[in-house]
């Protein structure tokens, strides 16, 4: 059992404006098995949660900790947070030239590994979790994300997700730009990583349409770099009815409820 | 990111009506001589009078046009304007443009397998000049100034095990003149390495004949010192069904100046063109190759791949391909990859296709270059890749496409020992 734990997270990043801030004090405590999905309109603050996390280095963090099972994850470099089992599927999967879908898996493996995977298990894995994912074997053979589809580049963070077995999956909206019958394959994929049961997932997201085919039990809403307010799936539910206006206008009441709820937790 | 420009290839003859005024098809030129006196952008100051190409009623853009001759006299002095020069640091030549080449030679030393001749000749041979004629002022000043050359004879149906290995090794900074010539006769079969260290300043031809169904590859290694000079015009004629593989690998020097061509001479032959670069700070290593496709159905495939590193460090790659109307059932295609590792680094790409007959398989060029920039650490570094290991993961990857090319697989070692080696100077 793992712990990954925000608390009262400041971030900033410098613009050509100056400083601005981005979370204002974001608490949140995720452990192994559960699913927690956190959501809220554009421009919240959610994807710099996400990269945070996972050390990105144009986010400043001003204030606040995080730790995975008492370790200081802001004092890790990026590679070290990998290491220690944190994952980021991103939503803007990168191309990387020059570097082989194979080549690259086989070298992340085998960094998160602390030694080389055994080839011919290891081959198969690929094979099969690609397979899985419904994606093409010939992709091996092609430089990582490079002339990859928006659908196709979500699939293989999956597909790292799935072999690379972390503590904890943050994913940044990684429903967005995908079709339903794409979403289904990834949803799948994150379902299966999540029934291992050594998985906490951190699913960060735009719409409710993904919470259909991954469940959360915890929902924090995101408004202005702050959780205003904190439930269950049926948080969810509600919000897909009504959107995120409720929060946008009235700031200040939902503000409180985020209190009473943190209060009470 | 990656800027991928892949032209439609221009079907017809190019014109030779001015251009617009100052830009060529190149882009902007920056050469009066361009500009003005030639109106056209291959051109250089092709003379017509003394032209050993082109000929009557070849246009003046196109590279066909441009001038070639034995004579060092034909070549006017260079400006640094002219087309084919204008990307080069005239200043660093150290004389290869300008003095008498009386220097000593690269010395040459040749391990050959069995079968194969290995001759040291006078000028009169007979051979000399079977396969090459100058196309610049510092080819022909070597041509003029050559004491003796070397010649590799692959003897007609030989099939040889293994390679030539012919190590030159700089003799200090006198300006020099090389010259080598390679025949792979009918129906043989060889690998030759030219493998050039120490210190030099040296302009070299190097003749590659390539009689029918004769199948050669010539890889040409520059691992020079760090002050070497060197040009070498490395020319390729290729018979009936002939099959040529020619690769540059150029990782030391001060300023290396590579000018690989293959000329098919009948049909059914292909030609596959290599080169791998990797620049550092202060370096300039350029690359232009010639591929014409003078008769019908011939093949060729060119992939020139460079990293750069470090200030200045500066690589140019210009790749003419030429269809003349008489190659019909061409199949060819020229591309350009080049990975800028850090700031301050500049790299020239001109991929230039010329197509004066329809009747073609194929034809295609492109040209990229692309940063490995902190995004891409980043992406990699989320995977609990350290940052070394994933700036060499993308580099290695990168060269690797043409070092597998070599098949030689000592060579193949030695080469990615020296890319590590070069990566590992960033590291510092």
């Amino acid at each position: 059992m793992s712990t990954l734990e925000i608390k009262d997270l400041h971030v900033s990043i410098d613009t050509e404006q100056g400083t601005k801030e981005i979370l204002k004090g974001v608490s949140l405590t995720i452990k192994t098995g559960q699913t927690h999905a956190i959501m809220g309109p554009n421009g919240s603050g959610k994807s710099t949660l996400a990269s945070t996390i996972a050390g990105h280095p144009r986010y400043n963090v001003t204030g606040g900790t995080i730790t995975l099972d008492g370790e200081d994850v802001l004092a890790m470099s990026v590679d070290e947070r990998a290491r220690a089992g944190l994952f980021l599927a991103m939503q803007y999967p990168v191309e990387v030239p020059g570097v082989s879908m194979t080549n690259f898996l086989r070298t992340a493996k085998t960094a998160i590994d602390g030694e080389a995977p055994k080839l011919r298990t290891w081959t198969k894995d690929v094979k099969e979790a690609m397979a899985k994912l419904r994606i093409d074997a010939d992709f091996t053979q092609r430089n990582v994300n490079e002339g990859f589809s928006g659908g196709e580049k979500k699939r293989v963070e999956i597909l790292q997700l799935e072999l690379f077995k972390p503590k904890f999956a943050i994913l940044d909206e990684t429903d967005s730009g995908l079709d339903v019958d794409a979403l289904k394959v990834v949803s799948e994929g994150v379902n299966r990583a999540h029934a291992e049961g050594n998985m906490g997932t951190l699913l960060i997201t735009h719409y409710t349409r993904i919470l259909r085919y991954i469940k959360p039990e915890f929902v924090h809403v995101f408004v202005d770099g702050k959780v205003v307010e904190e439930g269950g799936p049926e948080l969810a539910d509600r919000l897909e009815e009504e959107g995120y206006d409720r929060y946008v206008q009235g700031a200040g009441t939902a503000t409180i409820a985020a209190a009473d709820a943190a209060a009470q937790a | 990111m990656t800027d991928i420009t892949t032209e439609k290839a221009r079907i017809g003859a190019p014109s030779s009506q001015p251009f617009i005024d100052g830009f060529t098809e190149e882009g902007e030129s920056l050469s009066p001589l361009n500009s003005a006196e030639s109106k056209a952008p291959l051109a250089g100051d092709a003379v017509k009078a003394h032209s050993h190409g082109g000929g009557v009623g070849v246009p003046d853009s196109s590279r066909a046009g441009r001038l070639t001759s034995y004579t060092l006299a034909d070549f006017k002095p260079l400006t640094g304007m002219e087309e084919d020069w204008r990307f080069t640091p005239l200043k660093r030549l150290r004389g290869l443009h300008t003095e008498v080449l009386g220097g000593a030679a690269p010395a040459v030393a040749v391990t050959a397998p069995e079968g194969v001749r290995v001759e040291t000749v006078g000028r009169d041979d007979a051979r000399i000049g079977s396969a090459a004629i100058p196309e610049d002022r510092v080819s022909a000043n070597a041509w003029e100034n050559f004491a003796e050359a070397t010649v590799i004879t692959v003897p007609a149906n030989v099939q040889t095990e293994g390679e030539v290995s012919v190590v030159l090794t700089g003799q200090g900074e006198a300006a020099s003149a090389q010259h080598l010539v390679i025949i792979a006769e009918k129906f043989s079969r060889g690998v030759v390495v030219l493998d050039h260290q120490g210190s030099a300043v040296v302009s070299e031809n190097v003749e590659i004949l390539v009689e029918d169904g004769a199948e050669l590859t010539v890889i040409s290694l520059q691992e020079w010192n760090d002050d070497a000079v060197h040009a070498s015009s490395q020319q390729a004629k290729l018979g009936r069904d002939a099959k040529f593989k020619h690769i540059v690998v150029s990782l030391g020097g001060d300023l290396v100046r590579v000018t690989p061509s293959a000329r098919f001479t009948a049909p059914g032959a292909e030609a596959e063109m290599f080169g791998l670069y990797f620049a550092d700070a202060g370096q300039h290593l350029e690359q232009r190759l010639f591929v014409d496709h003078a008769v019908a159905n011939c093949k060729s495939n060119v992939l020139y791949k460079g990293a750069l590193q470090g200030r200045n460090a500066h690589t140019v790659w210009v790749g003419d391909v030429l269809i003349r109307k008489e190659a019909e059932g061409t199949d060819t295609y020229e591309a350009n990859r080049n990975l800028v590792l850090t700031d301050g680094a500049r790299a020239d790409s001109v991929p230039n296709l010329e197509i004066e007959t329809g009747l073609i398989a194929g034809a295609g060029h492109a040209s990229a270059t692309g940063r490995f920039d902190d995004e891409h650490l980043f992406y990699l570094m989320a995977r609990g890749i350290p940052e070394k290991v994933a700036r060499r993961l993308v580099v290695r990857g990168f060269l690797n496409e043409i070092i597998q090319q070599i098949r030689v697989p000592a060579i193949e070692e030695r080469l990615t020992a020296a890319v590590e080696r070069e990566l590992a100077a960033t590291d510092n």
